[in-house]
């Protein structure tokens, strides 16, 4: 007879963009997951679950992550900042104001995680021109093809940061 | 009035966008929402001989799993499953309608939990026994069994025996594979039950009403207990234009259990929806010495379902583009067990046009002319098919442009001539053509008397970017600030919109606007006029516009009225105009857009690894609503052009009629680090035929050419001629 038990549920503490969260999530939760369908802060995205595509990307303490590859439980403790938590008091982040300004999305879908992965780069400080930006940013794919755009983008927030 | 038509305004719902605000179909909550999961046949053909679902339905958690033989009813008339593009020859799917497997990968139980996890799971313990049968789904071992559809295009002359007397002639096959959509966003629905029979959809698609029509005839409901909404979609480019699987699972689920069900397909599964079909594409081309033709062949050999027959205009585009006096065209396609193909990015003219200017610098190459001298000498100012002229053709000028900025006269025409340090340099060219389209669209305006205007339509933004050029000639027609514009789509309760696609939603849409506001402009006019002591009272209606939030003379000259104040005066708090839009049938001349695409490849000679380093694209496209969007959207078919040159291939094992690669890490597409300089020429091109406006359309034309000017840059710099796309590296050093 097969296994067909669900796992005990484990009780977690996130600090999501300031705010803490207090969850109970079984094992095998991702923290994509438990962001978008419990937390239901959907501006993380899933595309395709295996950390292919980047457009899970958040920040766990400063750095960029695929969050679709990273378990809930992992992350107890962590401080985690999403799409959500990048504006300050209605002020949008640089980086989000660089992008509407090079049109740097179209459908807007990996837009999050490009953002999310671009201020984790700009934390590392290891771009120094277009073409390392182009090679940090190549996790993120973007099926509209903005890569040119999204990376004006970039240069424009690193110039002003 | 033109503030905003024709500038490069930044995306209205930029904002949405990059804050996370917007919400996609499977991002709308609803209480005790349900969370389905698909489980898919693991055979090509046969039928199921048992489905066991007793050890998934004891799983805690799960709530029921559908399946052909438990479920509720669904129409049995093919007619019932024609969505407004569905082919019309066939007979469209149905998921778990009967035990029935057409193709591998057929969604056949969908197992229904209170959490998404648990579904996913439980799907693990579904139990399935097959009778399989023999099947096929190679394109190039059925090659013989392809039947000819109805040809897209007349013969002229004699091409065969043209062909036959040209003393230049080049003739050969090129391979174009299956290519999947893999838009970013995984296809989903939440139906969301209202508690007495009636669903509001949220559904990834690039037609709502198609959607909402579609469900009503399958699940014999009434209009106004389905609405289907999608605000934002997370990419499509043509595979959201039917009804797909999860949205058929996700209504009959809810129907079924009498609440909210979200079905979202996992990357993999999304791989059984459409695809561009993998097309063998046939051209011969007859010439003089002096680069003029006598004769064009182009025939193309395509994958379709067994049970629909799915074709576009892959042949043919050489009667827009080069001058013949003979002419031959036959499209085939092979039936398969796989699913129906459907439309993709410029569907037919980016494979077939491919295959034609790859052709064309063979052409080029044999008769030792210049690439772009060749075209120029086939030059065609008439659409041939049906010898018209156009309603404007700047190719000349995209040729010239482009050309200009590229560098094109720096180039040593010998193969393998240019050398960047250890790498081979190549230069090559292609022209692109797609059709410019318009359709009957619809649109409501609703002026408030504080100045604002709201528009609505149910048409889609897929990332075309329709919220933005809506607001943008709304803004210009109502006289009014962009931010006082807001914008509503893609609900199936608006006004009459049709899918998403073929690049014809941006001039279809404006006209819409354009002609509701017209209305507008007449009632504030007749309002103004009726004030007492109104200084527009002398006027005629038609010589009184709307600009800065007044009612003004169309000359400029003399006194003006707020639309406030005519508001107030008139005791109205709102004016609302709807209506219909139709373009007046044109037969008289052809309707098309045009490119030259330049691009640079580097290719590391032992490696054999290929860099495009450089794309020029020039593009004759009528007005440019919006430079910022549009270029966008140029950038991004060039994008795909790249990917279809060098990357994306669907790979199928022919043994297990299975997908290899359904995923986004085996299937390639282009990252960021594969895209450098890629710059891009608006060619002006006023056309005042085409429509009031002189709007063409941007969505398609940016993919076409650019794998074949990709292909003949390869040549150029290698010497090596590849006709089996994509050029992987291994091509390259066979």
């Amino acid at each position: 007879m097969a296994d067909l038990t669900i796992p005990e549920r484990i009780p977690i503490n996130l600090v999501v963009n300031g705010e803490r969260r207090a969850l109970e999530v079984v094992p095998w939760t991702t923290l994509l997951d438990a962001l978008r369908d419990r937390l239901e802060l959907t501006g993380t995205k899933k595309g395709c679950d295996h950390g292919q595509c980047g457009a899970c990307t958040v920040l766990i303490d400063g750095r960029r992550v695929n969050s679709c590859l990273t378990l809930a439980v992992m992350t107890d403790g962590a401080e985690i900042t999403t799409i959500e938590g990048l504006a300050r008091d209605g002020a949008l982040h640089p980086l989000q104001q660089a992008f509407i300004d090079h049109d740097a999305f179209q459908c807007g879908y990996c837009t999050p995680g490009q953002i999310c992965s671009a201020a984790g780069l700009l934390a590392e400080g290891r771009a120094r021109d277009a073409d390392e930006i182009r090679e940090l940013m190549s996790g993120n794919l973007c099926r509209c093809g903005a890569y040119p755009n999204i990376v004006a983008a970039i240069e424009q927030a690193m110039s002003r940061s | 009035m033109n503030a905003y038509v024709g500038t490069s305004t930044s995306r209205v719902d930029g904002r949405a966008k990059v804050t996370g605000a917007a919400k996609y179909a499977g991002e709308f909550a609803a209480d005790g929402l349900l969370h389905g999961f698909v489980v898919e046949a693991t055979i090509a053909r046969g039928r199921i001989a048992r489905l066991d679902t007793s050890e998934a339905l004891r799983v805690k958690g799960v709530v029921d799993v559908l399946t052909h033989a438990h479920r509720p009813p669904l129409a049995d008339k093919d007619e019932a499953w024609k969505d407004e593009v569905a082919p019309e020859k066939g007979s469209p799917f149905r998921p778990l309608y009967d035990e029935r497997i057409k193709f591998n990968g057929q969604p056949i139980a969908l197992v229904v939990a209170e959490d998404w996890e648990t579904a996913k799971f439980a799907a693990t313990r579904v139990h399935v026994e097959y009778e399989q049968e023999g099947f096929a789904t190679d394109l190039e071992s059925e090659r013989d069994k392809a039947e000819k559809v109805d040809q897209p295009h007349k013969p002229r002359g004699d091409a065969a025996g043209a062909l036959t007397r040209a003393p230049v002639r080049h003739e050969a096959d090129y391979v174009l594979p299956t290519e999947h959509h893999n838009p970013m966003e995984l296809f989903a629905t939440t139906a969301v039950w209202d508690g007495s029979g009636g669903l509001t959809v949220y559904d990834k698609t690039q037609g709502v009403q198609n959607v909402q029509k579609f469900l009503c005839s399958v699940f014999g409901k009434k209009p106004d207990e389905i609405r289907v909404i999608s605000p934002y979609v997370g990419g499509a480019f043509g595979s959201g234009l039917r009804p797909q699987h999860q949205v058929v699972l996700a209504t009959l689920a809810a129907l079924a259990l009498k609440r909210s069900v979200r079905v979202v397909l996992t990357r993999q599964q999304m791989y059984s929806l459409g695809y561009r079909p993998m097309t063998i594409e046939r051209v011969a081309l007859g010439a003089k010495p002096d680069g003029t033709l006598d004769a064009i062949a182009h025939e193309a050999i395509a994958v379709t379902s067994r049970y629909e027959d799915f074709s576009r205009n892959d042949t043919g585009w050489a009667e827009q583009l080069y001058k013949s006096p003979n002419s031959n065209f036959s499209h085939k396609l092979v039936d398969l067990d796989v699913s129906t193909p459907c439309d993709m990015r410029a569907p037919g003219a980016a494979t077939g046009v491919c295959a034609l200017e790859c052709a064309m610098d063979e052409l080029a190459v044999a008769l030792k002319l210049d690439p772009v001298d060749l075209r120029l000498r086939c030059y065609s100012d008439r659409d041939q098919s049906e010898d018209l002229p156009y309603t404007s053709k700047q190719l000349r000028e995209c040729y010239a442009r482009g050309a200009e900025a590229f560098g094109w006269s720096r180039r040593n025409p010998a193969p393998r001539s240019m050398r960047d340090g250890k790498e081979l340099v190549g230069w090559g060219m292609a022209t692109g053509v797609w059709e410019a389209l318009q359709m009957p669209v619809a649109v409501r305006i609703v002026l408030t008397a504080n100045g604002h205007a709201e528009i609505s339509c149910a048409a889609s933004d897929i990332g075309t970017g329709t919220y933005t050029i809506v607001a943008q000639v709304a803004a210009d027609a109502l006289g009014l600030p962009i931010d006082n514009i807001s914008v509503r789509l893609a609900d199936s309760t608006l006004p009459q919109a049709p899918v998403e696609g073929g690049s014809w939603m941006a001039a279809s849409s404006a006209h819409a606007v354009l002609r509701a506001a017209e209305e507008i402009r007449e009632e504030l006019a007749r309002l103004a006029k009726a004030m007492p002591a109104s200084p527009l009272a002398d006027l005629d209606a038609a010589n009184i516009t709307l600009t800065d939030g007044m009612i003004a003379s169309s000359d400029g000259r003399g006194a003006a009225v707020s639309i406030a104040d005519v508001m107030r005066h008139s005791k109205l708090e709102r004016i609302e105009r709807e209506k219909l839009n139709q373009f007046a049938e044109d037969k008289s001349h052809a309707r098309n857009t045009h490119s030259a695409v330049f691009a640079e490849v580097k290719i590391d000679e032992e490696l054999g690894i290929i860099r495009v380093t450089r794309i020029v694209n020039a593009v004759a496209a009528g007005r440019i609503l919006n430079t910022k969007t549009g270029r966008s959207q140029i950038m991004g078919g060039v994008v795909w052009g790249i990917g279809m040159a060098l990357h994306e291939e669907t790979v199928m094992d022919h043994r297990f009629g299975r997908i290899m690669n359904a995923n986004i890490a085996e299937y390639h597409i282009p990252v960021n680090a594969d895209v450098h300089d890629i710059d891009l020429i608006f060619v002006d091109e006023p056309d005042d035929r085409i429509n009031r406006l002189g709007i063409k359309g941007l969505g398609e034309i940016g993919i076409v050419g650019v794998p074949a000017a990709i292909a003949n840059a390869v040549y150029h710099a290698t010497g090596k001629r590849i006709r089996r796309f994509p050029i992987t590296l291994d091509k390259l050093l066979e």
